[in-house]
């Protein structure tokens, strides 16, 4: 016995290293036909890594104060070595999560990833979700620029539309009757402890229902129902290490590539990343002619403005936003088809979903824009359109005709 | 399928159509280069002596000066007026409560000037003063109505005054005359706001051409180590059928 060998013997006769490392990389099987769509979900756990360790970094500089914030970003634009960096590493890898994550996302609606038995796995994936919106909205206030102060302003409003208790809730959440130094200190320890830890665990439960279940794959079907009968092997598996994890590196490269361009030749990205009205310091006697949340919000944005104002309320179009997202968690239970992978669907499940992006784009594009009536209108179509997609998914699914699903999966 | 895909593309294209004829002001394209040091030396002089009598440039050290190609001694010598050394930031020659007083609003700070208007906007703005007797301080501009800031470089670029034209019922500005020409010619002026533009681009974020620079090696390493992790994942899946 090596030095090596009868060290990890005394390490896994008091934790289960070896037995951790083959459940879930060297003995966990994955369906050997992964295509492009399943570099989704490593690349989300990289930028989550990348936006901790740029986090820290950041923190180390920047000053949670609404008299120094929005100097001490530029302080660490200017005089900390490769504060520039690190810097636009965050700010793009905001933008980036969610670009990777809504193509996670979209992977699973298109390859039926949510359907038994994987519906924890999507509702756990629904709640990191929330975690990462909670977090990117909290995060974009800390610049303390126009756009984070007023941005905030808007969405806290919000929770002032909620009936009787609205106006104490959002000087409760704001800490102050408008926002200040105060509510910026809080969204700070959110942002920086809060909510990554939450973020942190739910991935982890994510990860461990998973492993539990195995992995879905274009075909949408089980490959643990055909095991090789000698090792109980699944004869369509692979050990995610090593196949994956040198196939992942390869989807990391040229994810960076990406990544790269944008940090270093395109930070603002056209104002979409990083927009121009921020790099005015937050002004709260002056308000901006037109305040758009980032791109990853405008949809939802959208939806609450397509709803009008009920009995002078604006709850009805909060209640609206806030249902677009809690209709996600219901997905598992809404779809009746006989097959999950959108290759052995009928015809009605593609058009469905087809026009379901064509409205989530469209209302994200239509977010960005003043609120005119024929933006208006338009997003009263696609608002309306996103909402079919879920609430007659019950009834178009089941009678859609399906192809038969494959033995085993077909490349 | 073709019909229904030319379906989903019209009705995903509509609101850009709808919207793409939206009015904005014209803006000249600023000729910025920030690899013309002379241009960005010759705006730093510009911006030192006119605009931080009255904006400071909070985030903005002299001593990074020394990027644009300029020594230590110069930066003391023919820059360093309202600060001591040259590792401060850019301060305000005057008092804030002064100015806001005299113009009603503080002067922005200018450090990031560049990235929150556009090269153009600036570019555009300090060459689009004109002489209006409504206005308290006698100018108005074509691209910031009832601006705050009087014509600081009116002896340079002279004085000009609107000509209108009648769009659609309304009379909006065709073009500016100069009238009372200043002490540099209309060529000279646009050099002069020009470079000034330049400068103000690179005091924006003068880490961006390190960026770049930057860049280009990290891209160039990425596209390197593609090949091993490419032809790596090849050999361990030959024997994936």
């Amino acid at each position: 016995m090596s030095a090596l060998q009868k060290m990890m013997g005394w390490i896994d006769d008091r934790f289960p290293l070896t037995a951790t490392y083959k459940a879930h990389l060297s003995e966990y099987y994955a369906p050997k036909n992964f295509n492009f769509w399943y570099f989704f979900g490593s690349l989300a756990l990289l930028v989550l890594v990348l936006q901790i360790v740029t986090g820290i970094f950041l923190t180390m500089n920047y000053k949670p104060d609404a008299a120094l914030a929005f100097v001490s970003v530029e302080y660490i634009m200017r005089d900390v070595e490769w504060g520039w960096l690190i810097r636009y590493m965050h700010s793009t890898g905001a933008s980036m999560f969610f670009v990777v994550v809504y193509l996670h996302m979209f992977r699973g609606l298109m390859y039926g990833s949510y359907r038994k038995p994987r519906e924890l796995i999507w509702i756990f994936g629904v709640l990191i979700y929330l975690a990462l919106m909670a977090e990117a909205f909290l995060g974009y206030l800390l610049p303390w620029g126009q756009m984070s102060f007023w941005g905030a302003q808007v969405i806290v409003n919000l929770f002032a539309a909620v009936p009787f208790i609205g106006e104490d809730l959002s000087i409760w959440i704001r800490g102050d009757y408008v926002i200040s130094d105060a509510t910026l200190n809080r969204f700070f320890a959110f942002h920086v402890i809060a909510l990554p830890l939450v973020l942190i665990a739910l991935v982890a439960v994510h990860l461990v229902a998973l492993h539990e279940v195995g992995s879905n794959n274009p075909d949408g079907i089980e490959i643990k129902k055909k095991k090789d009968p000698n090792t109980g092997i699944p004869l369509d598996g692979i050990p995610f290490h090593p196949y994956y994890t040198v196939k992942d590196i390869v989807g990391v490269v040229v994810f960076l590539m990406v990544f790269s361009a944008i940090v270093f030749f395109a930070p603002e990205m056209g104002g979409y990343f990083l927009e121009a009205n921020n790099f005015i310091p937050a002004d709260p006697l002056k308000t901006p002619p037109h305040i758009a949340p980032l791109w990853y919000f405008t949809p939802f944005y959208a939806i609450l403005r397509a709803v009008p104002p009920m009995f002078g309320s604006q709850f009805p179009g909060v209640v609206a936003m806030g249902l677009s997202i809690v209709l996600l968690f219901f997905l598992p239970w809404l779809d009746r088809a006989r097959v999950k992978s959108i290759r052995y669907r009928g015809p009605i499940y593609k058009i469905m979903l087809a026009l379901f992006i064509v409205s989530f784009v469209g209302l994200g594009y239509l977010g960005l824009l003043p609120a005119t009536p024929i933006a208006t209108l338009f997003a009263r179509i696609f608002s309306v359109v996103y909402f079919l997609f879920f609430l007659l998914m019950p009834w178009y699914t089941s009678i859609d005709k399906t192809k038969p699903e494959p033995e085993r999966v077909t490349g | 399928m073709k019909r229904l895909k030319k379906f989903f593309l019209l009705l995903a294209a509509a609101p850009v159509v709808a919207f793409a004829a939206e009015a904005t002001v014209h803006l000249d394209p600023a000729p910025v280069n920030l690899t013309d040091q002379e241009s960005l030396q010759r705006g730093a002089r510009v911006f030192v002596n006119n605009c931080l009598n009255c904006h400071a440039a909070a985030s903005m050290r002299y001593a990074r000066l020394q990027d644009i190609g300029l020594t230590e001694e110069q930066i003391k010598d023919n820059l360093l007026f309202a600060a001591e050394k040259p590792g401060e930031t850019m301060p305000v020659g005057m008092r804030a409560a002064d100015v806001k007083a005299w113009f009603g609003a503080t002067p922005p700070d200018l450090s990031v000037i560049a990235r929150s208007r556009s090269a153009d906007w600036l570019y555009t703005y300090l060459r689009g003063f004109y002489r209006d007797d409504t206005r308290p301080s006698g100018w108005n501009n074509t691209v910031f109505d009832k601006v705050g800031m009087p014509h600081v470089l009116w002896n340079l670029q002279g004085e000009q005054v609107p000509r209108y034209k009648t769009v659609g019922g309304h009379e909006v500005i065709d073009r500016l005359e100069l009238v009372k020409p200043g002490s540099m010619t209309p060529a000279e002026y646009d050099a002069m706001v020009g470079d000034l533009v330049n400068y103000l681009v690179w005091m924006g974020e003068p880490a961006q051409l390190t960026r770049k620079r930057t860049g280009l090696a990290v891209l160039a390493f990425l596209a390197l180590f593609f090949i091993p992790a490419y032809y790596l994942k090849k050999e361990y899946w030959k024997d994936v059928h």
